[in-house]
């Protein structure tokens, strides 16, 4: 708590007072996280509430349940209410039916005798309550482990692949003086002017003809090689010096074996910058696969939620559980590593 | 996973060291360079080409061999227009609705992109505590997915959502909102910048903590006032940055697709259908596939994608030294 007074009272005139300025800031500040953690954590208290619970308006800010009950007699659990006026004030009921304005009540207690009462004259009984069916239900009904999976294998697959490739070709272009190595830079630089978005259909047709098409490869290949991954790569092998490669040369060490024990383990932060980016690239990507998986089997993560929001207009439990798990890992991701996230991206100057 | 690579590893230097015996040292530089250059003629070089063999071919085959030569036919359909702000008065009137809905789109998004991201930026570079913890809640946003954003989103402005349940309480009344073409359209440009503004900052707030600290100091030294000191030291110091902000965001505006597709599905109508969307629909989404509209609508992407990518390099020239 002291720690907060503090942080909260962070003076900068030499009295100890804040300058308006100040307050503003924070207020400003405060609003921010406000406005951007706000709706991403109300999704989430919403995915763990149940259907009737999300329906309600006004919505409650917490998940909140009806409380049942096991009457004798009945095989269900019936629904608990709290009289409000009418005969029975003050009385816990449960529910029989309801018919219009009138409902069959029976007291929990004494469960043979039926009651009669007029629904407004109750309240439902309602208890704190986590619908975490909402999320088991997720992998009974729906082939939620298929699409995770495929979102996992492309982000891994392709983030393997492009950090190798990547890597070499920055090698070369930062350590070896070939001719032709101007015009190879400039063709890196002209790939940035082509992004994907602008080759969508001869791109399905190279995908297609390599038959690639509804494949995951599909999709992890045609991006494996990135402008971006090289440049970043290959300014942060410049500041290798030379003299290692050459003294690994006159142990004769192979060109390769300088790669892979030298160059590599050298650059491993501008690489791991590279792995974080790549990684939130592909997990997210959604044009391309949208264009390449068609069938529902290939789906990923993204492309099922999209399409499910299409089909279970009203089934949002569901699709609210999915979406907090399509963002989970990634959250995770940068809970963990974001002080390299924000210096890889200010770095690139991103993509 | 060391222990899986490593061995791999020793395989491919036997190859490469073969290749190394008979190449010399620098010639190997094109072996390490093949992979890459391979991926990068296939999936970025050879499309642009293709794209104008598409562009200048018609009907609905995907092979290039089936397709008939139509000339710059796909053009004329695009470009048929008496009225070029008239969307109504075109043949191809959704491509010039795309256009202009995405003219207007990447104008407000990215001024109010730009516009908070260096309010936001600004305030993290001043003496602030826990900046890292800040920094970091702006930039959240950035990591999510399209679809995820746009999901969030609906979840709040839906009908019964938390936003009109607050607008009732208040007595204002709730919005149907994202049935009305022009809040959806609003809408639209709002979780684009709630979505991207963190990236942005990220890289304003780096220009502003390059910037020395003994200009400002001077600066006080002459009394010169706070506003004086932001028009005459930071703004001018900073623009280089801001340049590269501004361009990149055009770029990324114009290509906008994802998120919006997932929020609204470019609706209500073609309120808020982008130019990346009328090529996804035109290609791959309708029954007679358009390709040749598609590659033509988006060579014409290209061309000021070129343009734009362009002003970005000479910006940001210091950054690539060849």
């Amino acid at each position: 708590m002291g720690k907060v007074l503090s942080f909260l009272t962070a003076t900068r005139g030499k009295n100890g007072k804040l300058h308006w300025t100040d307050w503003v800031s924070y207020g400003y500040l405060t609003l921010g996280v406000f406005l951007m953690f706000g709706p991403v954590l109300w999704l989430v208290i919403s995915s763990f509430k149940t259907e009737a619970d999300l329906q309600r308006f006004p919505p409650t800010l917490l998940p909140y349940a009806q409380e049942t009950v096991q009457v004798d007699g009945y095989d269900n659990p019936l629904p608990l209410f709290l009289m409000t006026g009418g005969d029975y004030e003050g009385q816990t009921l449960a529910q029989l039916r309801r018919v219009g304005s009138q409902a069959q009540m029976v007291d929990p207690a004494n469960p043979d005798e039926r009651l009669r009462v007029n629904i407004a004259n109750r309240e439902p009984v309602e208890k704190l309550h986590l619908a975490t069916e909402n999320y088991t239900e997720l992998f009974e009904r729906f082939n939620f482990l298929r699409f995770f999976w495929n979102s996992t294998f492309i982000t891994v697959t392709a983030t393997a692949i492009m950090l190798l490739v990547n890597s070499m070709a920055a090698f070369a272009l930062s350590k070896y003086e070939f001719r032709g190595r101007m015009t190879v830079l400039l063709m890196v630089i002209g790939t940035l002017m082509i992004p994907q978005t602008v080759v969508l259909v001869p791109l399905f047709l190279i995908v297609t003809e390599l038959g690639m098409f509804n494949s995951l490869w599909g999709v992890i290949i045609p991006g494996a090689a990135t402008p971006t991954g090289v440049f970043l790569l290959r300014q942060y092998m410049i500041t290798i010096p030379d003299e290692i490669l050459d003294a690994a040369r006159m142990d004769k060490a192979s060109e390769w074996k300088i790669f892979w024990r030298i160059i590599v383990p050298l650059s491993a932060p501008a690489i791991a910058v590279l792995a974080i980016l790549a990684i939130m690239w592909r997990w997210n990507d959604f044009l391309w696969p949208l264009i390449v998986l068609t069938q529902s089997e290939n789906f990923t993560l993204q492309l099922a939620l999209n399409s499910f929001q299409g089909e279970l207009q009203t089934d949002w439990q569901s699709l609210l559980a999915m979406t907090v798990l399509t963002l989970l890992p990634i959250s995770a991701v940068f809970m963990f590593l974001q002080k390299y996230i924000a210096t890889g991206i200010a770095s690139t100057g991103g993509k | 996973m060391l222990s899986i690579i490593s061995p791999i590893m020793r395989i491919v230097e036997i190859p490469m060291l073969a290749l190394q015996r008979l190449l010399g040292i620098n010639k190997l530089a094109w072996v390490f360079l093949l992979p890459n250059l391979i991926l990068f003629g296939l999936f970025a070089f050879l499309p642009v080409i293709l794209n104008i063999f598409y562009a200048t071919t018609g009907g609905d085959n995907v092979l290039l061999a089936d397709r008939p030569y139509v000339g710059a036919r796909n053009f004329g359909t695009l470009t048929d227009c008496s009225n070029f702000l008239d969307p109504n008065s075109c043949r191809e009137d959704k491509f010039w609705r795309a256009v202009w809905n995405t003219v207007w789109f990447v104008t407000l998004q990215v001024g109010f992109m730009v516009g908070f991201s260096l309010l936001t930026a600004i305030i993290l570079n001043r003496d602030i505590r826990a900046r890292g913890f800040f920094r970091s809640v702006f930039f959240f946003p950035v990591l999510l997915s399209p679809v995820v954003v746009a999901l969030v989103w609906k979840w709040i402005l839906q009908r019964e959502g938390v936003l009109n349940a607050f607008l009732d309480w208040t007595g204002v009344g709730g919005i149907n909102w994202l049935v009305s073409a022009d809040w959806a359209f609003g809408w639209s440009v709002f979780i684009s910048v709630w979505a991207h503004m963190g990236f942005y900052t990220l890289i304003l707030l780096a220009g502003l903590q390059a910037i020395p600290r003994d200009v400002y100091e001077a600066a006080l030294m002459d009394r010169s006032s706070p506003w004086r000191t932001f028009r005459r030291i930071t703004l001018p110091l900073l623009s280089p940055t801001m340049l590269v902000v501004l361009v990149l965001a055009m770029i990324k505006g114009v290509q906008t697709f994802d998120e919006v597709y997932a929020f609204t599905g470019g609706g209500p109508g073609t309120a808020t259908t982008f130019i990346i969307q009328y090529i996804y629909e035109e290609g791959f989404a309708g029954a007679p596939r358009l390709f040749g509209l598609s590659a033509a609508a988006s060579l014409l992407v290209a061309g000021v994608l070129v343009l734009l990518t362009l002003v970005q390099l000479w910006a940001n020239r210091s950054n690539v030294d060849g």
